[in-house]
């Protein structure tokens, strides 16, 4: 008998296929009918994998069968953004122009997800090429967050957060370039991790701005969302910007003690907020206080300069990394063309939506001629004025806490008008992948209005323990 | 700031993006307002600043090279499965050049 799925975690996967309480076909099968069933009021997935998803269930209960191990993650339904490829199976990225590209081969933390013994699911919504704040830029319709029907998830990895929250995957993949992970995790209530740029290989994520780009885990505790970057991390040779650093473990760093680890509130990210998201983030600050950890003020200087950067640097890089969609090798095309270059204009006006087109023309201009040195080089130098904000920073601390977003989850439709106030609610995110440093969202109360609301916590390069440590210790003592 | 029309022509020329006349009027507003939030950036003295253009790297420069072996290369029906003219093992395009 299948418990309800609505309400697994990894280990309760674990201990019901140790006790043969179910199969992983079983519960495949029950997880697949329940997702499919309770889709259509969010619109989260995009589509399902059954075949595959049966097949590496059967293998998991081919190693329980015969008395091996069948993994860290056996059995455990989960989904993955549709911006990581998948072999055999459709990888949209949202967009018009991939609706039926079907990847010749697995994203590597695919790989690794199904070495663990996971088993996925299906491909999540997202905005078109994970740009958007909202998951309203989707070719195939925006995500309802599972918590109040009426919001959007948050964006761009909305329907990876929108899975996690609603019960339909156990845990998910998402990815982050400016707070793709972590804003919809606040927005659904969920625990959102982008880790340490490099950590995780990008091999088989679609390029949008290749710098910033992070592949992570969602999931409804922390300690799921350790064991799936476990799982995916570490150095991968088809992903040169992949790096050496060995992964720790995790599990062992979440019953460490946070007494005396110091934390530090940037007061950059303390103004301009909503003030239920500040009481909450404050009273989760309080609550670590009291488990003994050492609270102080920082500053991070440059925080007011970090939109203006990063919406040129991600923009330069999306702006030739879609320059591969032209209608000759995956893409659809538009076929009323005389000439190879019409057929590239052609292609790309029809295909791309409104946000696409939008940051590939920013991105044309801040490097075209004349240009280059007013937007590009200045971005890249306030990065390094950004990052050297965070490592001045951790002299003094261990941990830095801020809130993930200014405001809970807003009404679909509320920002849409408006391209720059969208960009400006990535305000808390974008500094976390500008200094490429690991940085999580963990849920920290609701509103009165039953809206969720995260706490960011960031931690050095490679630290994901120290950041998983305290995360943990704040979600027990609840 | 102001960002003209012909300017946007010019620029969706560069990027190979068909544009219709409503979406240059929409773009040259909507860029125009993001450029001049960008101009923030010039407030800040950037001199004998780096410019970052890799987050990290705890690698040597030859570190990250792989062993330079042979191994089976993505099979071109493979390759081909997903284009939208394929044909004798190429991908087909509109004539590029008059014969």
């Amino acid at each position: 008998m299948t418990p309800p799925i609505d309400g697994l975690t990894i280990q309760s996967v674990r201990d019901g296929l140790a006790k043969k309480e179910f199969s992983a076909v079983e519960l495949t099968t029950e997880a697949l009918r329940f997702a499919e069933s309770a889709n259509p009021t969010t619109n989260a997935y995009l589509h399902f994998c059954f075949e595959r998803a049966l097949r590496q269930a059967a293998v998991v209960d081919a190693k329980v069968a015969r008395g091996e191990d069948a993994g860290p993650l056996g059995g455990v339904p989960v989904a993955v953004k549709d911006v990581i490829v998948t072999k055999g199976v459709r990888t949209t990225c949202g967009s018009k122009l991939l609706e039926n590209y079907i990847p010749p081969y697995d994203a590597t933390a695919v790989i690794r997800l199904e070495q663990a013994g996971a088993v996925i699911l299906g491909k999540t919504n997202c905005d078109e090429f994970a740009m958007g704040s909202s998951n309203e830029n989707s070719a195939f319709g925006p995500v309802r967050n599972p918590v109040a029907l009426d919001r959007v998830p948050g964006g761009s990895s909305g329907g990876s957060a929108a899975v996690v929250a609603q019960g339909t995957a156990v845990a998910s993949l998402g990815s982050d370039t400016g707070g793709s992970i972590r804003q919809p995790a606040s927005f659904c209530g969920v625990v959102g991790v982008t880790p340490t740029y490099g950590r995780v290989s990008r091999y088989g994520l679609v390029a949008f701005a290749s710098s910033l780009d992070h592949i992570g885990p969602f999931a409804r505790n922390v300690s799921d969302a350790a064991a799936l970057l476990q799982s995916i991390g570490g150095r991968d040779e088809m992903d040169s910007t992949s790096a050496f650093a060995p992964l720790p473990d995790y599990n062992k760093a979440l019953s460490e003690d946070v007494k005396g680890l110091r934390i530090g509130l940037p007061k950059e990210y303390f103004q301009g907020l909503s003030s239920e998201t500040g009481d909450h983030v404050m009273r989760a600050v309080d609550v670590l206080k009291r488990l003994g950890c050492e609270v102080r003020d920082v500053s991070l200087p440059h925080t007011e300069y970090a939109i203006s950067a990063y919406y040129i640097i991600c923009t330069a890089e999306a702006s030739s990394n879609l320059a591969r969609y032209d209608g000759v090798r995956y893409t659809s095309r538009s076929t009323a063309s005389d000439t190879l270059s019409d057929m590239y204009r052609n292609t790309r006006g029809a295909g791309f939506g409104t946000e696409c087109k939008r940051r590939i023309m920013l991105g044309t201009y801040v490097l075209s001629h004349g240009y280059y040195d007013a937007y590009y080089l200045k971005a890249q130098k306030v990065r390094t004025l950004i990052t050297r904000d965070f490592h001045q920073a951790f002299e003094q601390v261990d941990a830095l806490i801020t809130p993930v977003s200014p405001f809970p989850a807003f009404r679909l439709g509320e920002k849409l008008a408006d391209p720059m106030e969208m960009y400006l609610s990535d305000i808390y995110t974008i500094t976390g992948d500008l200094a490429g440093i690991p940085c999580m969202s963990v849920p920290c109360g609701r509103t009165a209005a039953g809206l969720p609301v995260g706490m960011q916590i960031l931690t050095r390069h490679f630290d994901e323990a120290g950041m998983f440590r305290i995360a943990h210790a704040y979600e027990r003592s609840l | 700031m102001k960002l003209t029309p012909e300017k946007v022509r010019y620029v969706a020329d560069l990027a190979n993006l068909k544009l219709t006349g409503e979406e240059v009027a929409r773009m040259a507003h909507d860029l125009d307002e993001i450029l001049s939030h960008m101009d923030k950036l010039n407030q800040l003295d950037t001199t004998g600043v780096e410019p970052m253009a890799q987050v990290l790297s705890d690698a040597s420069e030859t570190a990250t090279l792989r062993e330079d072996a042979i191994r089976p290369p993505l099979s071109n029906a493979d390759a081909l499965q997903c284009a939208p003219q394929p044909g004798q093992g190429y991908f087909k395009v509109p004539k590029v050049i008059e014969r």
